[in-house]
């Protein structure tokens, strides 16, 4: 059940990005070129998403666990610190060149588009290559 | 490339993006961050974790397609950037998400609608640095 109800999950997340706009390249850069040709209509998303999120969240959490599950997992760290806000400066560039995000790309798969394709195993690449930097510095790089 | 203002499909969109994200903390108490959740599968740290993150992710994959029965056709994805800045994009996005612990959907959507004090920090700087660097790459350099 578990496992099919992540399914289900994934189609509704999905469809939310597909109607959204988020998985078309042109429109996410777009949103960010102020400057020039100004697309808005992302914003509205997040607006969207926030409002649904917050609330319904907030709901859940009146349950002592979820569904499927003995117990939520939600991040408790606080700290700010230079990898995360080295992390998320890597991540706004490379968002900035691509036009896709990690969210938006897996739904676009189903599209079957080769550059969602190459976008992808891109990304995994980045993945790998962060997971092998923490074994080439471990101290520097700490979890 | 210029795209049409659509506020009212976005807001739609990113309302159905958060009932996708309320309905993964309901069932298994997860937030839905698209980088945490392509990380697991790529290099999973736990068995047991793969088999509803790859559930999440087919049932993405199939949202276009669902799309496309219902409406008769598929969503846009318009890619105004050549295949080497999808690459080059793509690995600094999964480095830079994975550094900084999140990307548009795990920090924009999950994190912020719970206030996590991480996410305040991270969104706007990713959001920030994508902005420039589409103001770099479109009126600096003209691309």
């Amino acid at each position: 059940m578990k496992v099919i109800f992540a399914g289900l999950t994934g189609l509704v997340f999905g469809i939310g990005i597909a109607l959204s706009g988020m998985m078309n390249p042109a429109k996410v850069l777009n949103f960010f070129d102020v400057a020039g040709q100004w697309d808005a209509s992302l914003a509205f998303v997040m607006g969207g998403a926030l409002i649904v999120t917050a609330l319904g969240y907030r709901l859940v959490w009146r349950r002592s666990k979820p569904v499927f599950d003995d117990q939520f997992q939600i991040p408790g760290s606080t700290r700010i610190d230079r990898k995360l806000l080295g992390g998320s400066a890597l991540f706004g560039i490379g968002w900035g060149i691509a036009g896709f995000c990690p969210g938006a790309a897996l739904p676009a798969l189903g599209t079957g588009r080769w550059e969602v394709v190459l976008f992808v195993v891109a990304v995994i690449v980045g993945l790998v290559l962060r997971r092998v930097l923490d074994n080439l510095w471990p101290a520097r790089v700490p979890q | 490339m210029e795209t049409a203002f659509t506020p009212f499909t976005s807001f739609g969109g990113g309302l159905v993006i958060g009932l996708g994200a309320v309905l993964l903390m309901l069932g298994l108490g997860r937030i839905l961050g698209a980088t945490g959740i392509m990380s697991g599968l790529v290099l999973p740290q736990n068995r047991s974790e793969a088999a509803w993150r790859g559930a999440l992710v087919v049932g993405m994959i199939a949202a276009p397609g669902v799309i496309f029965l219902v409406s008769g056709s598929m969503p846009q994805v318009n890619v105004p950037v050549s295949p080497a800045m999808i690459a080059i994009g793509g690995v600094i996005v999964g480095l830079g998400a994975s550094l900084g612990s999140g990307c548009t959907s795990g920090h924009g959507v999950c994190g912020l609608s719970r206030l996590s004090i991480r996410s305040l920090v991270a969104v706007p700087t990713f959001m920030a640095t994508a902005a420039i660097t589409v103001f770099i790459i479109r009126h600096v350099f003209g691309g």
